[in-house]
């Protein structure tokens, strides 16, 4: 006898439909699994068999084949578990088999068959959704996730049992309910915790408003790590749309604990990481820091130490908002749309600029600048210099918070969004030269001072860009549509120090 | 050069022997004499003591001081030595030769112990001549220099070669290039004077300032063109600096900088030598705060320079760049900085909001009355 159960396998972090068939014959007993899986798939015959046992029934005593199809997809980990277990029951006349043709199944099986979660869930769902799917069975733990689907009946099971007794058409048990917060499981950390600080505070509000690239230049310990975890708090909260993408590129990769993810994420990679492992790939493709960064924020700390190649790797995903990885038969599209902070020493020992402190000389400046410089930094609409604070100013009081900061940020994105409405770009910090010249309107005063720093040879010409996508943001911070003097003086001052100016003074 | 033959080759374009040609003017008895500094650089290399001295010995004195179980071989191969070749070399390399016996060798040279034999000239000969004729400053001063230090240095360049002297450096990192620049930027001619060959830009990341100054002034050296540095070539080419300077300043050294050296030679040779304070506590001060407990001239600036060569208000140097004029919030914040609050958080700390301090630094940047460094602080321009 022959059954049939759709379930979905994740490629790269979208879902691929997987029909599982089973099909069993009279002869010596075997069970063999056909189409291109891995050892995961291979291994799961003995989860099979010892959890339907398990679960009180009977596993046939005949020749079972399952077929994963399509053939020629690679099929990867132990989500199939269930689906292959339900096909075996429905071959087998345990279970109704037409039960099953409205139904997409997911989840690994424990020996005792227990309903496993497996990562992907919500990917599944969405899935499942789109290839017509009214019912879908997903292990209780991973419920709530999958239930963020519209429109696709969720079943939370958690055992191989109770599947069985949802197809013989018993109600399934209610969607588990979320947990309560645990206590000091605190929210994201607050820009009130801040001390001191007051022109980074200013340069990450503008970056925040902007959607500017980042970068933090400041001694060891003086706060450049504190500063950039708490962007993603003043950051606009993400849209229902955005909150799902991010929670389906968690939940692949298996670092998303329950139902939506509701702050934006934050990833500190290390900077001994890997091209492969800042921008995704790997056998199977798995998405990267800058995919899992994807709506929220890549924090590169200490960039210089970064390999060079790494840091090559993430133009095109900084460029384009996604990162297309070419594999034999396919190509799968990350999405990697994320704002990029960096920091760094001001020069190899770390303490230029902290009284007499740095040893360096002028070759291992240069030396530091050259390993800073290059293509990435071209992405860096800000620069600021992070110092120590005072012990004054520790001891004083907070002087923002997030909310506060974040309503005015939120204010100034709705003017740009407005400005660049009609326009494939979101905010000032995508703009390119077309559109800044456009909409950015100068008062006489702040385009004669542009015009005397880009004639002095101070500014480049993409270093003017620069200057007038950040001045633009301060307006809007403003809430003004002229931009003047001073809003192109303070994004001359948190601007990048010219490499080309900086060669030409050597 | 030795016993009893004459010192000084005159060489003339009559002399039936080959000694002029189209490269340079250096009689084929001068061109020996670098051939072998070249051949015992190594030896040179283990010299313990004043290299000037042991430079100052003549040819053979030379190699039987230094070159050990060499001696018969070099004594040999000198014997052999072929000038046509040497020229050859100069005329590939694009470097001039002048030797001792040309009349027109710079007569500040003669006054050392013993004047280099040949000095190759990369850039135009009859230039660096009339540059050698002129009134020349030397600026010299530590590779690790100070931000502060190297402000210092370009300013003073800037302003003695905008007031027609001549200056005179070592390209070495810091300092030294600083010097150079500053003179090149008011569009002065400058010369420096490298430890190796004198085609050869030595640190190599100076290429760039090496071709501005070949090509507004000159860069020359003792020794034949594409030798490559060694530790000895450095002090021996301070003692070229001092003799060709009228006089030197030293901007920031440390106790045992090279720069030193070249101050010590010009007291030697009776130059004047001046020095820029420094804070008592500041490493890079030890140095010139030295000399100027010796009794060197005190230089602020290129008036001070001026002054002591030419005589109090002889000269004038040149008022500084055209700036406009500040506003009163804007002199604060620049008088501010130069009081040491001169970093933005520094400056946030006197009173002012963010946006003012960075935007009045950035409005002082643009119309050049400071200078960012690294890690975000501030350097008043002279």
């Amino acid at each position: 006898m022959l059954a049939r159960v759709a379930t979905f396998t994740i490629d790269g972090v979208a879902p691929r439909q997987v029909w599982v068939e089973v099909d069993i014959r009279p002869g010596l007993p075997a069970f063999t699994i056909v189409g291109l899986g891995d050892a995961a798939v291979r291994e799961s015959r003995d989860r099979i068999r010892s959890a339907v046992l398990n679960s009180g029934f009977e596993f046939p005593a005949r020749r079972i084949t399952a077929n994963l199809a399509p053939a020629f997809l690679r099929k990867v980990g132990p989500g199939f578990d269930a689906a292959l277990a339900l096909g075996v029951l429905a071959a087998s006349g345990q279970v109704a088999p037409e039960s099953l043709f409205s139904y997409a199944v997911f989840g690994e099986l424990s020996l005792g068959g227990e309903l496993r979660d497996s990562p992907g869930a919500l990917a599944v769902a969405e899935g499942a959704h789109r290839a017509g799917f009214a019912r879908m069975i997903v292990p209780r733990e991973r419920a709530r996730e999958a239930a963020l689907v519209d429109g696709l009946a969720i079943a939370a099971v958690s055992s191989l049992r109770e599947a069985a007794e949802v197809l013989a058409g018993r109600c399934p048990a209610a969607l588990p309910p979320a947990p309560p917060p645990r206590a000091g499981d605190r929210a994201e950390p607050d820009l009130a915790d801040i001390r001191g600080h007051a022109a980074p505070l200013l340069a990450l509000q503008i970056a925040a408003a902007g959607g500017h690239n980042l970068l933090l230049e400041g001694a060891p310990g003086t706060g450049k790590t504190m500063l950039a975890r708490r962007l993603p708090s003043i950051l606009p909260a993400l849209t229902r749309s955005e909150a799902i993408e991010v929670t389906r590129i968690h939940s692949v990769a298996g670092i998303h604990a329950d139902g939506l993810v509701a702050a934006r994420p934050f990833r500190a990679p290390h900077h001994s990481i890997s091209a492969a492992g800042l921008v995704g790939g790997g056998a199977p493709p798995r998405p990267g820091e800058a995919t899992l960064a994807d709506h929220g924020v890549l924090f590169l700390d200490e960039i210089s130490e970064f390999q060079r190649s790494s840091l090559d790797a993430l133009r095109q995903p900084l460029e384009d908002g996604c990162v297309t990885i070419v594999r034999s038969q396919r190509a799968l599209v990350f999405p990697t749309r994320f704002m990029l902070v960096a920091a760094t020493n001001p020069c190899p020992c770390g303490y230029a600029g902290v009284g007499d402190r740095c040893g360096c000389g002028e070759a291992d400046l240069r030396r530091h600048r050259r390993r800073l410089s290059g293509p990435l930094l071209d992405r860096m609409d800000l620069l600021v210099n992070v110092e120590r604070p005072e012990g004054r100013e520790l001891r004083a009081g907070p002087t923002v918070d997030s909310s506060a900061v974040r309503r005015r940020v939120a204010a100034a994105r709705e003017r740009q969004q407005a400005r660049l409405a009609g326009t494939p770009v979101g905010c000032n910090g995508e703009m390119d030269g077309r559109l800044v010249s456009r909409h950015v309107r100068l008062e006489p005063a702040a385009d004669a001072a542009l015009a005397g720093a880009y004639d002095s040879g101070t500014l480049s010409a993409r270093g003017r860009q620069r200057v007038l996508r950040v001045a633009r943001t301060i307006a809007d911070l403003e809430q003004r549509e002229q931009v003047t003097l001073d809003h192109v003086l303070t994004a001359l001052a948190l601007r990048q120090r010219d490499q080309a100016a900086a060669a030409l003074a050597a | 050069m030795t016993g009893g033959e004459p010192a000084w080759h005159t060489g003339r374009p009559d002399e039936p022997s080959t000694a002029m040609n189209t490269a340079g003017r250096a009689c084929d008895r001068c061109l020996a004499r670098p051939w072998l500094l070249e051949r015992l650089r190594g030896h040179l290399d283990r010299v313990r003591g004043r290299i000037a001295a042991t430079l100052a010995l003549p040819d053979e004195g030379l190699i039987a001081a230094v070159a050990g179980a060499d001696r018969e071989r070099v004594t040999q191969e000198l014997g052999g030595f072929d000038a046509a070749r040497a020229r050859v070399r100069c005329r590939r390399a694009g470097v001039e030769p002048i030797c001792r016996c040309d009349p027109a060798y710079p007569s500040p040279l003669t006054e050392l112990a013993a004047p280099p034999a040949v000095i190759h000239v990369a850039g135009d000969l009859e230039r660096f001549l009339a540059l050698a004729r002129d009134d020349g400053v030397a600026i010299v001063g530590a590779r690790r220099a100070s931000a502060d230090g190297l402000e210092v240095a370009t300013a003073l360049a800037r302003g003695l070669g905008a007031a027609g002297l001549v200056v005179l450096s070592g390209m070495a990192l810091g300092i030294d290039s600083a010097a150079h620049a500053g003179a090149l930027a008011a569009a002065a001619p400058t010369v420096a004077v490298l430890p190796g060959g004198a085609d050869r830009p030595y640190p190599a990341a100076r290429r760039g300032l090496h071709r501005r100054i070949q090509a507004a002034g000159a860069a020359i050296s003792e020794l034949p063109p594409g030798v490559e540095v060694r530790r000895w070539m450095f002090p021996a080419r301070n003692r070229l600096i001092a003799a060709l300077a009228a006089m030197t300043v030293v901007v920031e050294a440390g106790e045992h900088s090279g720069a030193l050296i070249t101050a010590t030679h010009a007291e030697e040779l009776g130059r004047i030598v001046g020095a820029v304070p420094g804070r008592v506590s500041a490493p890079l001060a030890a140095g010139p705060n030295a000399l100027l407990a010796r009794g060197a001239a005190v230089v602020r600036g290129a008036q001070d320079v001026l002054d002591r060569l030419f005589g109090v208000g002889a000269r004038e140097a040149a008022a500084g760049a055209d700036r406009d004029p500040l506003s009163p919030a804007l002199s604060r914040v620049l008088a501010d900085v130069a009081g040491g609050l001169d970093t933005a958080a520094a400056l946030e700390r006197s009173g002012r909001r963010p946006e003012q301090a960075l935007a009045a630094l950035a409005s002082l940047e643009l119309r050049g009355y400071v200078r960012r460094q690294a890690g975000g602080r501030f350097v008043v321009v002279i």
